[in-house]
């Protein structure tokens, strides 16, 4: 199996208008950000949710608590894996009790990955509530789960893949959209 | 990752943790590094991850034992497994029932994993070979003690931030310490200069062949070390006679504040436990150490969720028997 890449989403321009206009919307609905906490999920939501925590605090002149969750543990498909994932540390280091937190993603599929990080929040405290955000919303949903703020929407098919690159980890920031090829 | 028959081995394929002989340096930090998520658990207000809901483990212990069954016990309640322990001495053990017949029992109950001490070395071995199940060695005779031995290795490199070319002493009855052999096994991984030191008669005669330095001095042993594991004497063991008496040991080898003047000035002090004060270690020591032994009670805690998930979480399919 490989990835022939098919076409390019979004450029670094696509992904920083996105982000801003997210960050807009996080302000908006939640009517300033005194109560706001992001929290990206590892690991390329970990950058977005820092990238959008920046430009809330260039539009709003507030610092809002930013956080990154390992979901890890949380994974409803472990058994079925044949290696173990690197387990990383979940590093919200703020209490999210009462507040307004805003899961990040770089994609959103199946939900599977959300539905994990629900869990690994509540563990972790009691928000006032859970908002979700993600850069590229691509459907195929296999739990009732739905994103708050979307960068784009992509409809696709199953048999591609979206990569979202961040240059904190990829060294570059675009996503793009891919065939999977069997051979 | 480690060769086994030629053939490369990930820890989450291994059946069994049966010591550190065989396993990989890379094992070894897949294991560290997984133990710090698994330890900022333990902080929270919920103790609890969902990971091995639905699997099965039991404790079996034929030798006395505090910390290490009970970390292993909530090791695994942490994580959600399911988790028994089998009191030796009143079961049918104590009706003549042989070790293999027990281990078929459990293994019939359906158990995913088995934590097995015993007096004789080899034991955790020979069951390994003949159950399904998969096996975790916590000490076996004088043999092998790996997760003592890989707690110690957290806890040295969570003091010192690395295991890299440190200058580790071992003190006390080498001869009859698993966790001695556990942790040569494990600090030679890493390029550690490793130095045991005890009274002759506890010092097994070819000990040197493991690639470590035999001392008899203590003072000698202690010069510009990084970290000092003192081994807890084994009173149970000392059947023969091996050293005149407690106070002659305690002249020559205990630690206390003095002796330590030889270390490095932030030599890092361990002591597996429990503490015999005024035997191995002074009381004044073992006061101003009772933080750092009781933090590698929690680190021991850690790296056993830490092995749990890595030898249960997976699937079952890839496992190398």
């Amino acid at each position: 199996m490989r990835l022939e890449p098919k076409k390019k989403l979004m450029d670094d321009m696509g992904i920083k208008r996105a982000i801003t206009r997210i960050a807009h919307e996080i302000i908006e609905r939640n009517k300033g950000v005194e109560n706001v906490a992001l929290i990206g999920i590892r690991r390329r939501g970990g950058p977005l949710a820092q990238r959008l925590a920046e430009r809330i605090e260039e539009i709003e002149g507030i610092k809002i608590p930013v956080g990154i969750l390992d979901i890890t543990l949380y994974r409803d498909d472990l058994t079925t894996l044949a290696a173990q994932p690197q387990l990383h540390r979940t590093e919200v280091f703020f209490n999210i009790n009462d507040m307004n937190v805003v899961l990040v993603d770089d994609v959103l599929f199946t939900g599977r990955t959300v539905r994990a990080a629900l869990d690994a929040l509540i563990d972790i405290g009691r928000p006032r509530c859970i908002q979700l955000a993600v850069l590229v919303d691509r459907g195929h949903r296999e739990l009732p789960i739905k994103a708050d703020y979307v960068g784009k929407n992509v409809p696709t098919s199953h048999t591609e893949v979206i990569s979202v690159l961040v240059s904190e980890i990829d060294g570059k920031d675009e996503v793009v959209i891919q065939d999977i090829l069997k051979e | 990752m480690s060769k086994e028959g030629g053939k490369t081995v990930k820890l989450e394929q291994r059946k069994d943790l049966l010591g550190l002989r065989d396993v990989s340096r890379e094992e070894i930090e897949m294991i560290l590094s997984t133990a710090t998520p698994m330890k900022d658990i333990l902080k929270r207000d919920i103790k609890k991850v969902p990971t091995l809901r639905g699997k099965a483990m039991v404790t079996v212990f034929y030798e006395n034992s505090t910390r290490t069954r009970t970390s292993f016990e909530i090791a695994g309640k942490y994580l959600s497994a399911d988790t028994v322990n089998l009191a030796v001495s009143t079961s049918s053990v104590a009706k003549g029932e042989s070790l293999r017949d027990t281990v078929k029992t459990i293994e019939a109950m359906g158990f995913d994993l088995m934590v097995i001490r015993h007096g004789m070395s080899g034991t955790p071995s020979y069951v390994a070979r003949n159950t399904n199940m998969r096996i975790i060695n916590a000490g076996d005779g004088a043999n092998e003690h790996p997760t003592q031995a890989l707690l110690d290795l957290y806890s040295i490199k969570e003091a010192k931030g690395s295991l890299e070319d440190l200058k580790v002493v071992i003190v006390g009855d080498i001869l009859h310490s698993r966790v001695a052999r556990s942790n040569i096994y494990g600090l030679s991984k890493f390029g550690c200069e490793i130095r045991v030191v005890g009274p002759a008669t506890l010092m097994p005669p070819e000990i040197e062949k493991l690639g470590v330095k035999a001392y008899n001095n203590l003072d000698q042993a202690l010069r510009g070390a990084d970290v000092i594991n003192v081994l807890r004497i084994q009173r149970e063991r000392q059947v023969a006679g091996l050293f005149p008496s407690l106070d002659e040991y305690s002249n020559l080898y205990m630690l206390s504040p003095e002796r330590l003047k030889n270390a490095r000035e932030d030599v890092l002090v361990l002591h597996p436990g429990p503490m015999n004060r005024g035997v191995e270690i002074s009381s004044a020591l073992a006061d101003s150490t009772t933080a750092v032994v009781n933090e590698q009670v929690t680190n021991g805690v850690a790296v056993r969720m830490a092995l749990l998930f890595l030898m249960m979480g997976g699937s079952k399919d890839e496992i190398t028997y």
